[in-house]
């Protein structure tokens, strides 16, 4: 049988791949789709992906939601994110250290209502997350709280 | 004009500008489900409104944050989508070691199957395992020390059943300890590993 004969290199190859896709599932990743009704799409890079519940959300991606969509998230750092219809959230940078807690999470409602939970990162530094909208500036000392973003 | 019909029109003016600051959006603070202190600071131009109240709220206008009460029946109102759609939050579970050895308490046993239980109520659920030592030692030794206690409970996770990709185990060392002790105090309490299902 060819395949039993995997060399050196290949098997190097093998085990730095495994070892790839489990660091980069491990960090690229900044939160999760829990609950998505309607239509919910999120762009990144460019590509208009499925809002689909499971689906895991990279920093600089953008949340939009339509006339009938809502849409909730989890971030790593344990904040609920979660917005009505019309809405647009772009999760600009999120940032975390699980370990100390220190981290960096700044977002913007740019249309649209949105109901936040802080999580670890507002919590371990008062100064370490904003959510922005098109004219203001929200320092998040915690936790609950609702935003909208008027047409 | 005499001084007092000026006045009243910049009043006048004042209050109709004031009238005519398109709106721009609002915040609300929420309170709190577990009853602790909670603030959001608006900033809007060099304007700032710290928000400490439940309910306290500001609408953000061309002309700045102006002030003002909200309820919870105007929240309903604006924000019953968004807040229907809100994850179910973190459930965190404790687990405690019997003494010296990676081994569950009986106790810890029957709270693991508390934790797969919480799993199957969640449609996607995740799963981080926090790790915690006492403050015996410096963080050069804990961090590594509570990771590795994590390890163990993510195993004993992964042996019944749980999907590798589901799963983190994370250490946070001496840095929060369920009792506050002095630096180099042993403390059982403290040596424990936390389950976050998500």
């Amino acid at each position: 049988m060819k395949h039993a004969h995997v060399g050196p290199w290949s098997r190097w190859l093998l085990t730095s791949l495994a070892l790839g896709l489990s660091s980069t599932a491990a960090f690229a990743e900044i939160g999760q789709i829990k609950v998505a009704k309607g239509q919910v799409s999120v762009d990144r890079k460019g590509q208009v992906l499925p809002g689909q519940v499971g689906l895991l959300l990279e920093a600089a991606d953008v949340l939009k939601t339509g006339a009938d969509g809502s849409v909730g998230v989890t971030m790593r750092d344990n904040t609920l994110l979660s917005a009505g219809p019309n809405s647009i959230l772009a999760l600009e940078r999120f940032e975390f250290d699980a370990t100390t807690s220190q981290g960096r999470f700044d977002s913007q409602l740019r249309r649209g209502t949105l109901s936040v939970v802080s999580g670890r990162i507002a919590k371990q530094s008062p100064e370490a997350m904003t959510l922005r909208t098109p004219s203001a500036v929200l320092g998040v000392r915690g936790t609950e709280f609702v935003v909208a973003v008027d047409e | 004009m005499s001084s007092l019909a000026r006045r009243i029109a910049v009043v006048a003016l004042a209050a109709l500008l004031a009238a005519c600051a398109t709106k721009q959006g609002s915040v609300v603070l929420l309170p709190e489900r577990d009853g602790k202190a909670t603030a959001v600071v608006v900033t809007q131009g060099g304007t700032q409104v710290p928000l400490g109240q439940p309910y306290a709220a500001a609408n953000l206008t061309s002309a700045g944050p102006k002030a003002y009460q909200s309820s919870a029946q105007e929240v309903q109102t604006y924000f019953a989508a968004a807040l229907a759609a809100q994850p179910l939050p973190p459930v965190q579970f404790t687990l405690y070691f019997v003494e010296g050895k990676d081994e569950f308490t009986a106790e810890s046993k029957a709270i693991i199957d508390g934790v797969f239980a919480e799993i199957a109520k969640r449609p996607v659920p995740d799963v981080v395992v926090i790790g915690h030592t006492d403050k015996v030692g410096s963080d050069a030794v804990n961090d590594p020390l509570s990771r590795q206690r994590a390890e163990v409970v993510r195993a004993a996770l992964l042996a019944r059943g749980i999907a590798v990709d589901k799963v983190v185990a994370i250490g946070r060392g001496k840095r929060e300890p369920i009792v506050a002790t002095a630096e180099g105090v042993a403390e059982a309490r403290n040596r424990r590993v936390e389950i976050q299902v998500r």
